[in-house]
């Protein structure tokens, strides 16, 4: 048989869905929706930002809510010159590991920056938030150097 | 937390993955030829293989390739079906209409497709059936460029043959 | 508890884009190189067959029940599929043996991962409320690991050029490789940065293709007469998904795996470590102890060609291939799966 014509054809996958948050990350989306964060206290007593339902180290139910600051220290970053069409910015970013005020351990989120020379370990970052929010993760829009 | 406000219980999540599709081997060429205007299926090249249609690449029952492209007729038997009475999303066809296994004459194995211009109570397995093509200016790489298949005047096909014809159809 | 060997491996070649194939079309000719090499005629002849795959690499529905249509499944066949690399395809597979329901197995593993957009598909199979909805996707994950490492002085640039040198080099020798050449170390750091701060060529390439293993006990492989390596170890361990609780560092599941599956036993020859990115086979060396006795990713390793959900079993192959050939008595192969080196895999092999 001949070789046969490349056929393609782009198409899009569609998951609708609508999940239920149980009560930790409702209370988490809550409080984004109120431009609050709150973190979790894990068995240790490390505070965990966003907060998890049961510690990984122990298996312990998590219950104990702490309001962190809205502002950081970012712990490790990487520098996306070419932003993805999914990505949450369309010019060059930064993801980024960022333990806020009050938390002991890092969220990834992302941050408006200039330029990569901007950006560096250790540095000061605040909350920027959506101009609506919802309660949902992106309510955070990004974070920005202070 | 304010109290004025609900709190919140479900947050709406869609994703939307992008990807560009590419047939593979054996389906391309089928749509290639369907594209011609012609029916076709593919088997192993082994005297009495059998013929899948629209083939896939593999001859499932053995796992090895399906090396040999088969014409078929484009009049087929209908091995069973079912009539629908909701619509298809973004589809002119109105409710109750009828969805049909078909076998090819030539092919051992059924696809599915449409039937129309036939009263939907008197479909029955066996019935003859045969392809309307759209205009042949509109053919494209797409096994819509069959419109339906609509009842022809020939005898029904035993249960027992549906499946087992050769190109040229009943032959007694 | 009967002794269980790798009688087989076959792997088709790492390309960037298949094109014109699909999964059954994908399957089948690398199938057909196993059964010649086990001397099978077709999967009616092992006991058990497990695969491994993912439908949203390539966005396609059940794309893993038509990969059944490779294996001759009539009349019909014990088979499993697990949504992963196709070496927990053959921890399935060694479960089944160890249980007694089977004496022998096919594992094949594949992923046409072209048609999508893969470091973003990747992103959601993380956390769906905090991660998944910003899309992060899995280099830059990898790129913030890097830089954890690279502040706190445990790596240098340099290193993970010379991982990429060493690759590159081996890959030569490798007839399926997609990206192999004389690199030195220089010519990686003379690049400039792609997600900073990780360089192109620090990140493995997006690859098509499938791999297949066949295993049975060890009676069964001296009753078909093949040559073999037994597999004297096999454990996998997982990390928590929150990557801000984990030491991105280390890789604490790996050495645990490594640990159980009795790595340390003896003399380790040969590794084949899934490190996906240049600086994590650092990080994997690292927590399985490895030294200069060791030869790492003789093959290249999946920086010369990442077949999702194929290439964890294929490490396993390549140490196989090496003990057979007498390179080796005994190697440890290492699977990943997850960002940032979430959950781990170690099998040990040794020559019988």
């Amino acid at each position: 048989m001949s070789q046969p014509d490349v056929l393609n054809q782009a198409f899009e996958l569609g998951f609708t869905y609508t999940r239920s948050t149980g009560p930790v990350i409702g209370r988490f989306f809550t409080e984004l929706r109120n431009r609050n964060i709150v973190g979790i206290k894990a068995s240790d007593g490390r505070v965990v930002v966003p907060p998890m339902e049961y510690d990984p180290d122990t298996a312990e139910e998590l219950s104990e809510f702490v309001e962190v600051g809205q502002q950081g220290e970012i712990v490790s970053f990487a520098w996306v010159k070419e932003p993805r069409e999914a990505h949450p910015m369309d010019v060059p970013f930064a993801w980024a590991m960022i333990k806020l005020d009050g938390a002991d351990v890092p969220m990834v989120h992302c941050i408006a920056a200039a330029n990569e020379s901007a950006v560096a370990t250790g540095a000061r970052v605040q909350v920027v938030w959506a101009d609506e929010t919802i309660g949902y993760i992106t309510d955070i829009r990004c974070f920005e150097l202070l | 937390m304010s109290e004025e406000q609900e709190v919140v219980t479900v947050v709406k999540s869609p994703i939307y993955l992008k990807y560009n599709f590419t047939a593979g081997a054996a389906p391309a060429r089928f749509l290639a030829q369907l594209k011609k205007g012609k029916l076709t299926g593919q088997r192993r090249a082994e005297p009495g293989a059998p013929v899948y249609s629209p083939p896939r690449g593999s001859c499932p029952a053995s796992g090895r390739p399906t090396e040999q492209e088969v014409e078929l007729s484009d009049k087929a038997t209908v091995q069973s079906f079912t009539i629908v009475y909701i619509p298809i999303p973004g589809n002119a066809i109105e409710p109750p209409f009828v969805v049909a296994n078909l076998v090819a004459d030539g092919a051992n194995i059924s696809f599915i497709h449409l039937m129309s211009e036939c009263d939907n109570a008197d479909v029955h397995i066996g019935q003859r059936v045969q392809a309307i093509w759209k205009p042949e200016e509109e053919w494209d790489y797409s096994m819509d460029n069959i419109r339906y298949f609509k009842p022809i005047d020939e005898p029904d096909v035993p249960v027992e043959k549906i499946g087992k014809l050769s190109v040229t159809g009943q032959e007694d | 508890m009967k002794d269980i060997a790798i009688v087989a491996y076959q792997q088709s070649d790492g390309v960037s884009d298949a094109g014109a194939v699909n999964e059954v079309e994908l399957i089948m000719p690398v199938l057909d190189r196993t059964f010649e090499q086990a001397r099978l005629d077709s999967a009616q002849d092992v006991d058990f067959v497990c695969s491994g795959s993912c439908d949203y690499l390539q966005g396609a529905a059940f794309a893993f029940v038509a990969g059944v249509d490779a294996l001759g499944a009539v009349p019909p066949i014990k088979e499993s599929h697990v949504e992963m690399d196709a070496a927990w395809a053959l921890y399935e597979s060694i479960l089944k043996i160890r249980m007694g329901h089977a004496d022998s197995a096919l594992i094949y593993g594949f992923g046409k991962s072209s048609p999508g957009e893969l470091p973003i598909v990747l992103s959601q199979q993380l956390d769906p409320y905090y991660l998944a909805p910003q899309w992060v996707d899995s280099i830059s994950l990898a790129a913030m690991q890097a830089r954890l490492m690279l502040d706190q002085g445990l790596i240098t640039e340099r290193d993970m050029a010379e991982v990429v040198s060493r690759s590159r080099r081996n890959a030569r020798s490798n007839p399926h490789a997609q990206l192999a050449g004389d690199v030195s170390p220089e010519d990686v750091l003379a690049q400039e940065t792609y997600l900073s701060p990780l360089r192109k060529a620090d990140c493995c390439p997006v690859s098509d293709g499938a791999s297949a293993v066949v295993i049975a006990t060890v009676e069964k492989a001296k009753e078909w007469g093949l040559p073999y390596a037994i597999i004297s170890g096999i454990d996998h361990r997982i990390e928590t998904h929150n990557l801000g609780m984990r030491d991105l560092t280390d890789s604490v599941s790996t050495r645990t795996a490594a640990e159980h599956a009795g790595m340390h036993d003896g003399k380790v020859d040969v590794a084949e470590l899934y490190a996906p990115f240049s600086h994590q086979e650092i990080i994997l060396t690292r927590a399985l102890g490895l030294g200069e006795e060791t030869s790492i990713n003789p093959s290249g390793g999946v920086l010369a060609g990442n077949l999702m959900m194929a290439s964890g079993l294929s490490r396993i192959g390549e140490v196989f291939n090496r003990i057979v050939s007498g390179e080796a008595q005994r190697g440890v192969a290492h699977t990943t799966s997850g960002p940032c080196l979430q959950h781990n895999l170690v099998t040990v092999l040794e020559k019988a």
